[in-house]
């Protein structure tokens, strides 16, 4: 390996990994509220909204995101639809993670047992206060591991954004790749990137799944 | 053809060659589920079996896989071992060791997590009314497993077919390559790209959708 073609690269790395991790965590915090938009929407039964959150869910979840990204790219425009690279990244993402934090935000709500609300509701609480009070802590310590997992799942799926000609990690390596003679080095800077951004967002979910571990309330296994 | 982009895909063989296109993607998503079907196997009885470094072992691999994006281990694999081994692996090739290096992996640990649902108490239950050990096995231990194993084997599996998607990236000619070269026939025809990528974003909701209806359906029914 050569050392001195690393550390004469680091800086193109590191802009690749900051165009990866910008645009993943837009895609992150896109998708959480889009997620969480879906899952009310289907959860309370708006009517018409709800249907349209369901048919979304399933065309975003059975697609794979490279598809996505070549019809809002290199297809839509054709029709008058044009959206710019960085653009098309964000939304594109947010299709896909929408519907996966969607899905993670249900399973969590589902957990919360209807004792919980019934009791709530007993005590004198409004239904906002037994949402606000109730029913959401604990499904969102339920859902915590998925909603984790599903972060890191999204920022893994950024590696295709080279496709939007976007200066992404993949799309630095693979520029200097190309350029001719340090394959190894280059694809083993790649690897090492990926891992040191993913490594803290892997630990920071063990974190939190731990701390909220403890969140759960009352005995869901009793009824 | 001056009217709808869309027409060009009924023109001649064009929409036989999509599919085509489809199916060399589907088809690596095929051995690689067999394959990691069978490796998986394995792989989840050596997690449970009780030596300390197999299990660190299958633990490293499992959070590599987890931790690198699968376009990166493509990467690896067609790029990297050419110039570490000298091995000039096809794009297929590379394809189908980097997903069932992943689906290995990953579907051994779902292996694990089913064996390891079942509650003792149902091994010495059976025991006890007398059942022989491969009877224990066949009537009630397999099924159980199978049953929670199922639904999460076929949801890997059509993340597999929509992961297949990738080897775009390594420049084996699959759906969306074929895409881009019927786009490129066409360039008199300006919304031919909309049309053509619509459709395949169509055709991969037509294949996985079905996966994903049986896999939620076996939950409930097992559930």
């Amino acid at each position: 390996m050569d050392g001195a073609f690393i550390l004469a690269h680091v800086p193109d790395y590191l802009s690749g990994a900051w165009v990866t991790l910008r645009f993943g965590l837009y895609g992150v915090a896109c998708s959480l509220a889009l997620g969480l938009l879906c899952c009310l929407v289907r959860s309370f039964r708006v009517p018409v909204l709800r249907q349209i959150a369901g048919g979304y869910i399933e065309l975003a979840r059975n697609t794979p995101l490279l598809v996505q990204l070549f019809f809002l790219y290199a297809g839509l425009p054709r029709v008058g639809i044009k959206f710019s690279a960085e653009a098309c990244a964000v939304i594109g993402l947010t299709f896909l993670g929408g519907a996966y934090m969607a899905e993670a935000f249900r399973s969590g709500l589902e957990s919360v047992d209807k004792s919980q609300t019934e009791a709530g509701a007993c005590i004198g609480l409004t239904r906002a206060q037994n949402i606000r009070y109730v029913v959401f802590p604990q499904a969102l310590a339920t859902a915590v591991p998925a909603l984790f997992a599903n972060v890191i799942f999204l920022i893994k799926e950024t590696s295709v954004f080279s496709v939007l000609a976007m200066m992404d990690l993949m799309n630095v390596a693979d520029t200097l790749r190309t350029s001719g003679g340090h394959t190894v080095e280059v694809l083993f800077m790649l690897a090492a990137a990926y891992l040191m951004i993913l490594l803290p967002v892997s630990l920071l979910a063990t974190l939190a799944e731990r701390r909220l571990r403890y969140a759960g309330f009352g005995d869901r296994h009793s009824v | 053809m001056q009217d709808l982009g869309i027409g060009i895909l009924f023109k001649g063989v064009n929409f036989q060659r999509l599919l085509g296109g489809l199916w060399v993607t589907l088809r690596l998503a095929l051995i690689t589920i067999g394959l990691s079907c069978l490796f998986g196997l394995l792989f989840g009885m050596l997690m449970l079996s009780g030596k300390r470094i197999v299990k660190a072992f299958c633990r490293l691999w499992l959070e590599i896989v987890r931790f690198m994006p699968q376009l990166v281990l493509l990467y690896l694999v067609y790029f990297g071992f050419a110039r570490l081994f000298g091995w000039d692996l096809d794009g297929e090739t590379s394809a189908v060791i980097v997903f069932t290096f992943w689906g290995t992996a990953e579907m051994g640990d779902l292996i694990r997590g089913a064996l390891t649902s079942i509650p003792r108490h149902q091994t010495e239950s059976a025991a006890a009314l007398g059942l022989n050990k491969a009877r224990i096995y066949l009537h009630i231990l397999i099924p159980q497993t199978l049953r929670r194993l199922l639904p999460q084997a076929i949801n890997l599996s059509t993340r597999i077919i929509k992961t297949t998607a990738l080897v775009k990236m390594i420049n084996v000619t699959e759906v969306l390559k074929v895409g881009q070269q019927i786009i490129g026939q066409f360039y008199r025809q300006p919304d031919a790209a909309f049309w053509v990528y619509f459709v395949i974003f169509l055709l991969y909701f037509l294949v996985c959708w079905p996966f994903s209806l049986l896999a939620r359906h076996l939950e409930k029914r097992w559930a």
